[in-house]
């Protein structure tokens, strides 16, 4: 599903984010992403959405080579891909109820349809009653929750997400966790950028770690890394 | 179809609803954009109506040759035959000199003056219809026949209206001078606005494009919003032509019974408001789409 090929990304000024990335995630598997931070963990998710792309390398997402996609076929590639941003980057000038629309009016939904799917996803991250509020009034991890709803109302195949339980206490850590468990379970891709040591605990859960933009792991290893850090 | 035709009026209702979000700037907005059409649209409703003027009052050109005092019957029944056997002349009518102070009379009501009279003060004339009726061909004819011997004065009498006419030219171009330089002036206010648009959603066309929006999806509100623009500009433009030449009207009607005719301004014809609105809606769309283009690119999700 998502296929990374000797990628280099190197930013205007010098600065190596990635250094020779390889791995392969499989349809429908679940990965966490971990590393210091400026170890490139962003850089990469930033990749397969082709917010950024490869100096060298390529990054493959659905046997796509993402890298060398056309401006004008950037969008149909991003409608597959649901993304949960550090900064949430929620619109303070709509309610939540249209802030998770908005996905659903890019791709040209029919309005009733579109409603049924934005109290679902909202429903899902348990935000259903607040769908009339400004995303202003919402605590951080409702914000946070309000970002994966707008990430799954569309139904995207593959889920990004970068720092979600950032700064989120233990207990909504573990309420994201679960909900993005629940995604994994009804078979979608899930690429999940962290530091956090509870979402790490999480046996069974193949672990990519990025130190200085090399990956450190082989990415056959599927264990929470504390003894490989050493 | 009908799913597409609503998502535009929710597109439609939205342009709307941003134009009067913030409704000082919105009606200024439109005020604007109102004068900068109506003066040219009213300067071309005043050429129309001054243009039907001289139509009607030149009607089919005329000239006429007034004839020596001293000439005899014989050299006007020579004058005649000659007359009518010119190509370039349809018909020639005599009007004997006692015939026409008798009309005088009887058109002027200067009975009494004409009375008083010791003798008939006018000379024998004849009135010229030409074949042809353009300028050239009139100017040549009239100093043909001024060269006659016994004609005393050949006179064109509509010669006032090609001039008239000439100015009326002159009176065009400027109406489209101006017309361009106040449409690119459209243009520009259209592109500003718009700019000023992108710039405050510029959150809400990063997060767009990061989810997956097309270019033109981002593009249409803007556009939408630049048609809406200039449709009610174009409509602020109509009211102010129409209320001027209501005004004016009023004051025609009291002018045009002291000349005792019958003259009054036409306002836009049903064509000409349609092509008004269609072009400020155009100049709208077009300083939206220039704006969009230059300034959307510009914003990509980091």
């Amino acid at each position: 599903m998502i296929t990374f090929n000797q990628v280099n990304k190197r930013y205007p000024g010098g600065y190596e984010a990635l250094k020779g990335v390889s791995f392969n995630i499989t349809e429908g598997e679940m990965a966490f992403l971990t590393g210091h931070s400026g170890a490139g963990k962003s850089t990469l998710l930033k990749l397969i959405a082709a917010i950024e792309r490869p100096n060298s390398g390529s990054v493959l997402v659905n046997n796509q080579n993402v890298g060398a996609l056309k401006s004008g076929a950037l969008p149909y590639l991003r409608r597959n891909i649901g993304i949960i941003f550090q900064d949430h980057k929620l619109l303070f000038d709509r309610n939540v109820f249209d802030n998770v629309l908005l996905p659903l009016q890019i791709c040209g939904f029919d309005h009733r349809e579109s409603g049924k799917r934005v109290r679902a996803a909202l429903d899902k991250v348990g935000l259903l009653k607040r769908e009339k509020s400004n995303p202003i009034a919402l605590s951080g991890g409702e914000q946070q929750r309000l970002c994966i709803a707008r990430a799954i109302v569309n139904r995207p195949s593959i889920l990004l997400a970068d720092e979600p339980t950032g700064n989120l206490d233990a207990d909504y850590a573990r309420e994201i966790m679960a909900i993005f468990k629940s995604f994994h379970q009804v078979g979608a891709t899930l690429l999940i950028s962290t530091h956090d040591e509870i979402v790490l605990q999480d046996t069974g859960v193949r672990v990519l770690a990025l130190k200085n933009g090399e990956l450190q792991t082989p990415s056959t290893a599927t264990a929470p890394e504390s003894s490989g850090q050493a | 179809m009908m799913q597409t035709l609503t998502q535009h009026l929710a597109l439609l209702r939205t342009a709307l609803q941003r134009i009067f979000a913030s409704k000082l700037a919105g009606l200024l907005n439109i005020l604007v954009m109102g004068i900068a059409i109506s003066l040219p649209a009213g300067m071309y409703v005043l050429l129309q109506n001054v243009q039907g003027l001289v139509a009607q009052l030149s009607g089919t050109p005329q000239i006429s040759l007034f004839l020596a005092m001293s000439a005899k019957a014989n050299d006007v029944d020579d004058l005649n035959k000659q007359l009518a056997q010119h190509p370039a002349i349809a018909r020639a009518e005599f009007v004997a000199r006692a015939q026409a102070l008798e009309q005088l009379k009887q058109s002027t009501g200067l009975a009494d003056v004409i009375g008083g009279l010791n003798q008939n003060p006018l000379p024998d004339a004849f009135i010229v219809y030409p074949k042809q009726g353009d300028a050239q061909s009139l100017d040549a004819l009239r100093n043909e026949l001024a060269k006659l011997p016994v004609v005393e004065q050949a006179q064109l009498d509509s010669a006032w209206a090609y001039k008239l006419e000439a100015l009326l030219k002159f009176g065009r171009i400027a109406v489209l001078i101006l017309a361009c330089l106040l449409s690119l002036a459209l243009i520009a206010v259209t592109f500003n606005t718009i700019r000023l648009q992108i710039l405050t959603q510029r959150d809400e066309i990063e997060v767009s494009k990061l989810i997956g929006a097309t270019n033109s999806f981002i593009r249409r509100p803007f556009l939408y919003f630049g048609a809406a623009q200039g449709l009610l500009g174009g409509i602020a433009a109509w009211l102010i032509v129409t209320a001027s030449l209501l005004l004016l009207n009023g004051q025609l009607e009291t002018l045009s019974q002291l000349y005792a005719s019958q003259f009054i301004l036409r306002p836009l014809s049903a064509g000409d408001s349609l092509s008004l609105l269609l072009f400020s809606i155009y100049l709208g769309w077009l300083g939206a789409w220039l704006s969009v283009a230059r300034h959307l690119s510009q914003i990509e999700p980091r």
